[in-house]
């Protein structure tokens, strides 16, 4: 299997690096008395494949929303590779190279595949503002096409993204998240409503990924899950409930009682 | 709209080898040699009034359809823009009121025009962007109001309810161009430069993550956007392009005074770009010379019919109102629907489309 060809970081996307690509600290977000999230603490190291898991309402994707700053937490502390980004705008997270993708595909259905990358791509680089068309030479343009042939879209190169299948704009959706050189990706829901042949061309993108990429899954497949992740966080009412291998989250008991639906009582 | 031209994918690929003029329509060289010509066979009321002041109004509204048909932002402060754009040529150049003009040259005065009245625009469109909708065209509205309020107060700098007059274009190359001819070609170039700005950048990574932004926010900021600051910017060229448009108002009407950024003004670009159509840069001009059109002839119609003269603006009004009910997207609308009624019509038999792929 190839591997997909990704950017290495660069020195000047963050000058503070440690071991871990994500920590949090007591994080909560209440949105009035409502607690979506509670006190969760976590650590992601750098390069770490991990799986979130856990029913509708646990909280993962409000967990992913402070992660990518479309919430700020109401309490505790992000770090992204070592650098505090709890009040960064998104933005500033995404040019540290902090990626996601949505469980709602958003993109941009009026412009076609390539253009849809090609923001990506210019969102993390040089040249956002300028008032000059893309040259040929332009190396974000040579990017955009390997992309889309990472994700199996280059037929579509030319094709309205309202036109694509539901699959297809879900693989274009980790094309944009692996634009520029990303360090850590959170997939939310990546799997949702592909056929059993999409689901394996997943995998095969997620694993395909370069070992410096890490990312956070949010999959209610737990074949896809626990087939791309070597770590498993379970969420239950906005708190972290477990934290273990594939193996121990699949065999824990109270696990299975809970989630799986096959407990022993 | 496929924003990044594809690099050639097959070694008989021809796009590379077309010349720009080659995709340009055949309408569109119609319509370049009539104005160019325009002038042989107008008279002077035509070229000045009529085309002068619709290559200027459509330059207003066409920074108004940049903000609106790119950014999602409908602004209200465009014409107070370009009021402040002619205030400063008053001001720094020369006008009848010598106690307040500062008598610079004008290749001073006139970047400075430009300059104080894009800052102007892009502090404005600072406070609008934090809001969406009728918020934006709420507070953008009030901005507009208060800046027609103080220039009607303040005498000290804008000479209060007076304003300025004698307020002229300088003598460049031996040229008078407030004459007819040579101001209706000023206008042209200016209008078409304009025009030819916007749809360039449209297409330019700047355009294209402005288009992003009005149709997904929260999307682009998670591509590592600063939605704001994309806002502010637009805000910025579409005030510059404004301010020329101002520069050249004042110069067409030799005073400016601060009715020229009075409500009914500020309104009439809404209206204008509205009608023409907000979502591609044409419709303002097509709006331009509609309003343009009926405010110049309507009120003689109306007196031939035994009404008032004053009541020109009911026409405009309610062919605004009629645009808006019958047309949303402006008279590009409807000509786009005829468009597609036309191509869709085929065979009466078989249904078939003149245009699909089994017709001959």
């Amino acid at each position: 299997m190839s591997v997909i060809a990704i950017p290495s970081p660069t020195t000047n996307l963050s000058s503070v690096s440690s071991g871990n690509a994500l920590e949090l600290r007591g994080v909560t977000k209440l949105f009035g008395a409502l607690a979506a999230i509670s006190d969760i603490t976590m650590t992601v190291r750098s390069g770490e494949r991990r799986a979130v898991l856990g029913s509708n309402g646990a909280g993962k994707t409000t967990l992913f929303n402070c992660v990518t700053g479309d919430f700020f937490p109401t309490s505790g502390t992000i770090r992204l590779f070592g650098e505090d980004v709890s009040r960064f705008p998104a933005y500033e997270r995404i040019r540290r190279g902090l990626r996601r993708t949505y469980q709602i595909s958003l993109l941009f259905g009026g412009l076609t595949v390539s253009d849809n990358v090609y923001l990506a791509c210019r969102g993390v680089s040089r040249g956002r503002f300028s008032l000059f068309r893309t040259r040929a030479s332009d190396p974000v343009r040579t990017r955009v096409e390997e992309l889309i042939a990472a994700v199996n879209l280059t037929e579509a190169t030319d094709t309205l993204v309202s036109e694509l299948s539901y699959g297809q704009q879900r693989q274009l959706e980790i094309a944009l998240a692996l634009a520029g050189a990303p360090r850590l990706i959170l997939f939310d829901e990546p799997a949702a409503g592909l056929s059993p042949t999409e689901r394996r061309e997943l995998i095969n993108i997620l694993t395909s990924l370069p070992g410096h990429i890490g990312y956070v899954i949010i999959e209610h497949d737990m074949d896809v899950a626990l087939r791309v992740a070597e770590s498993v966080t379970m969420m239950h009412n906005g708190r972290v409930f477990k934290e273990g291998t594939p193996e121990e989250i699949e065999n824990d008991p109270e696990v299975q009682a809970l989630y799986l639906g096959h407990g022993d009582e | 709209m496929a924003v990044i031209e594809n690099p050639d994918r097959s070694a008989d690929a021809t796009p590379r080898s077309r010349s720009w003029y080659e995709g340009i329509s055949t309408g569109w060289w119609v319509l370049a040699a009539a104005l160019l010509f325009m002038p042989a066979v107008a008279n002077d009321f035509v070229l000045f009034q009529v085309f002068g002041w619709t290559f200027i109004l459509g330059m207003i509204a066409l920074s108004l359809m940049f903000l609106a048909g790119y950014g999602g932002m409908v602004s209200l402060i465009q014409m107070s823009v370009a009021a402040m754009a002619g205030y400063m040529v008053a001001i720094f150049g020369f006008s009848g009121i010598s106690d307040l003009s500062l008598g610079m040259p004008w290749w001073v005065y006139l970047p400075l025009a430009i300059l104080i009245a894009t800052i102007f625009g892009t502090l404005v469109g600072a406070l609008a962007v934090r809001t969406e909708g009728i918020y934006t065209i709420m507070i953008t509205l009030a901005i507009a109001s208060a800046f027609f309020y103080f220039t009607r107060q303040n005498y000290s700098i804008f000479n209060g309810y007076t304003g300025f007059n004698l307020v002229v274009p300088p003598e460049l190359f031996g040229v008078d161009w407030r004459q007819p001819m040579p101001f209706y070609y000023l206008t042209l170039g200016c209008a078409t430069i304009a025009y030819l700005a916007v749809v360039y950048v449209s297409r330019a990574p700047f355009g294209l993550v402005l288009q992003g932004v009005r149709d997904n926010p929260r999307r682009m900021a998670a591509l590592g956007y600063n939605v704001v600051a994309h806002r502010i910017a637009a805000y910025a060229f579409a005030s510059v392009i404004a301010a020329v448009g101002g520069i050249l108002l004042v110069w067409q009407n030799a005073q400016i005074a601060p009715g020229t950024a009075g409500i009914a003004a500020v309104i009439d670009i809404l209206v204008i770009a509205v009608i023409g159509g907000i979502g591609r840069p044409i419709g303002a001009f097509i709006g331009a010379i509609i309003y343009v059109v009926l405010s110049t002839f309507a009120p003689d119609f109306l007196l031939s019919i035994g009404m008032s003269g004053e009541r020109f603006n009911l026409l405009i009004g309610l062919g605004f109102l009629a645009i808006v009910f019958f047309s949303p997207d402006g008279i590009l609308g409807l000509w786009d629907r005829w468009r597609a009624r036309r191509a869709k019509r085929g065979d009466p038999l078989t249904g078939e489309s003149a245009s699909g792929g089994d017709a001959p």
